[in-house]
């Protein structure tokens, strides 16, 4: 029997240890998984793989930057003489459209006729701009390939456009989601911190126990509403709140995303301040009032300064809560990818981003790289934030 | 003895799980989705037996995942690009294509707005950020707020091609997670515009007359002007499966076309095929 209680421990000891190894190796597979996967985008060229854009031979223009392509491709660029070439009107042309030029039966059933054609067409169009796989090209082409530009860090962090399907040229420039997230981050914060603190203090200090026993069950429950349902709040309450407040043509702005994170991390800032403030020992208390403070006084000058630390930690992992939501942000914000100069326009945030687009963005492509790098990013401010909470933590232990 | 009655009962109700066997599965276009979903329910409740696994993802998914073999049939609300049909010929893979319902797109405003006829060349304008004042088109003087699709979507692909003839849309378009978000924000802002398939249309919106002769005709959007091609924004929607396995499939896909399937197809807000 002493036995058969020895391998029952044994059997424990190790069932714990395997899981605290597993949950470990998870968490270093992730990171490994997003850094490999996101990496990936930055120094490759940002046309789809195999994808090249050619002209015809005649043609002198050997060079574009991305946004000379993007706006031949808009349509802003029509002659060849903006860029350095001829004075030649500019055809565009993709793979797609070459069922207008030539009929099915023209190309072949699988397509074997395909190289010889585009050869045709870029004779007969010399002003042609060709977006096309190399893979599709005859050996003797008669036309050459334009120079593009790779994608560097700079690109990608400070870019201020993201049109991340977009042919032939993608841009991938996250620049107004770091702002927008931040923004709508920090208009969280300014709403929920005083409000969180007050609430947690009302609770630990003022509130009589027959109230708390209330309050306490209702303020959990908000922290395990799912966020779509604060996204559907947002944007059929709150939205329109916003709009006829302020007056403005739309109401999905950074401001009503903000309320609703700020409703979000509300839970995490209050349970975390009030227990903090509960820490404080009955002792210090009773000698300060004992000294004659008021009640008011102590709160003030006894029992917040004592829970310090847990109050920042509770902001910081109120922070962490809204910088990384994504539903109820998606929801709300309006997702438009300008730079928000107020807390009255649209934004786009980074999680949002990522949840909008990864079901879409083909495997292992360079969007899909891109969305992986966005999460690198966040991932970073992530660590920022939860090495702020050690620092302060070690920081109080300390003094 | 609890333990072990409670892991028998997982291990039977996992061994249930994989009895019920999947007949064929269809995967691909959100926009396609619903329909198939209805499709799918009727035809299994008439075959008792026949069992068919309908997810989402979006057109591009759905050939992608046709073409590495795990799913039976693409649902797709566009055409295969010619990319696509390069890389399964590349594999060796002969493919069939069914259109099975049309869908039309109909472009939407605050029921306070005058404006309720557009060109294609206006629209192009508003969506690309040229035209930013209603009073430019006729209407009030109010910023237009431009609602869009999230780029994810075939939605968005589709506008961009037929509506924007494959300019970008303006950067500071709202790009919206889900078409009822459209009508919603739509109904709820005066200088709002969108577009959304004909099965959303609802009271709370006003719909555009669109023009694509330069102003000349203006067509309204709805059943009868898709199902007769008047009404240009208007696109078929496709299953596409490998010929090998057509003859599991076929059973499926004579039901979806058969009369009482294109009744399903009119009754979730789709244009049947005739």
């Amino acid at each position: 029997m002493k036995k058969f209680k020895k391998l029952v421990e044994y059997f424990v000891e190790a069932v714990l240890f395997s899981s605290s190894t597993i949950t470990s190796l998870t968490v270093i597979l992730i990171v490994i998984f997003l850094f490999r996967e996101g990496i990936g985008m930055f120094n490759s060229s940002p046309l789809e793989q195999n994808f090249v854009i050619v002209v015809s031979q005649k043609n002198p223009v050997q060079e574009l930057n991305a946004t000379q392509i993007k706006a031949i491709f808009n349509q802003d660029i029509v002659n060849w003489s903006a860029v350095g070439g001829a004075k030649d009107s500019i055809i565009l042309f993709t793979t797609n459209d070459i069922t207008n030029y030539y009929s099915e039966e023209e190309l072949g059933s699988s397509l074997e006729n395909l190289p010889a054609k585009l050869n045709d067409f870029i004779l007969e169009n010399p002003g042609a701009i060709m977006y096309i796989s190399s893979k599709s090209l005859p050996p003797n082409f008669a036309g050459h390939k334009l120079a593009v530009k790779k994608i560097g860090v700079a690109d990608f962090v400070f870019g201020e456009q993201w049109y991340p399907t977009s042919e032939p040229i993608p841009s991938y420039g996250i620049w107004p989601m770091i702002i927008g997230t931040l923004m709508v981050t920090l208009g969280a914060l300014l709403f929920a911190i005083p409000l969180g603190i007050a609430t947690a203090i009302f609770m630990a200090e003022v509130a009589s126990m027959r109230i708390r026993n209330l309050l306490k069950p209702i303020i959990e429950l908000l922290a395990g509403i799912p966020s779509v349902v604060f996204g559907f709040f947002g944007l059929i309450i709150i939205v329109p709140l916003v709009q006829k407040t302020f007056g403005l043509v739309v109401g999905e702005t950074v401001l009503a995303g903000s309320i609703v994170l700020g409703i979000m991390a509300l839970p995490t800032i209050i349970t975390i301040t009030e227990d903090a403030l509960r820490t404080t020992p009955q002792a210090l208390k009773e000698a300060s009032l004992a000294l004659g403070a008021t009640r008011w006084q102590t709160l003030v000058r006894v029992v917040v300064p004592y829970a310090k630390s847990g109050i920042s930690t509770a902001i910081i992992l109120g922070i962490g809560r809204a910088i990384g939501e994504t539903m109820a942000v998606l929801m709300v914000t309006g997702n438009s990818s300008n730079i928000p100069h107020s807390f009255l326009v649209p934004a786009r945030t980074i999680p949002a981003t990522i949840a909008a687009e990864l079901g879409e963005a083909p495997y292992g492509g360079l969007h899909f790289k891109a969305l992986f790098a966005l999460g690198i990013v966040l991932f970073i401010f992530t660590i920022i934030v939860n090495s702020s909470v050690e620092f302060i933590k070690n920081r109080s232990r300390r003094a | 003895m609890k333990k072990v009655l409670l892991i028998s009962l997982i291990a039977l109700s996992i061994s249930f799980v994989q009895a019920q066997k999947v007949n064929f599965k269809v995967k691909g276009s959100d926009t396609v989705l619903p329909l198939t979903q209805k499709e799918a329910e009727v035809y299994m409740k008439k075959n008792a037996g026949s069992s068919i696994m309908v997810t989402g993802g979006g057109s591009g998914v759905g050939i992608s995942a046709l073409l590495s073999g795990t799913t039976d049939i693409a649902q797709s609300s566009r055409s295969l690009k010619l990319d696509e049909k390069m890389k399964l010929n590349d594999a060796g893979k002969a493919f069939k294509e069914t259109i099975i319902a049309y869908d039309a797109l109909a472009v939407i405003v605050n029921p306070a707005n005058k404006v309720s006829k557009l060109t294609r060349e206006q629209l192009e304008g508003i969506y690309t950020g040229k035209i930013t004042n209603w009073k430019q088109v006729g209407g009030d003087d109010m910023k237009i707020v431009v609602y869009s699709r999230e780029t994810s979507s075939g939605t968005y692909e589709f506008f961009k091609e037929h509506v924007l003839n494959k300019k970008n849309y303006a950067s500071s378009a709202l790009l919206m997670p889900a078409t009822g978000a459209i009508v919603q924000s739509v109904s709820q802002t005066k200088g709002a515009i969108g577009y959304v398939g004909l099965a959303y249309i609802e009271k709370s919106v006003k719909t555009i007359d669109v023009s694509y002769d330069k102003g000349k005709t203006y067509v309204t959007p709805n059943v009868e002007n898709a199902k007769s091609k008047k009404y240009p924004i208007t696109r078929p929607l496709y299953y596409y499966y490998l010929a090998t396995t057509e003859k599991l499939i076929s059973p499926y896909i004579k039901f979806v076309l058969s009369a009482e399937g294109q009744k399903i197809v009119l009754q979730e807000g789709y244009v049947p095929l005739n």
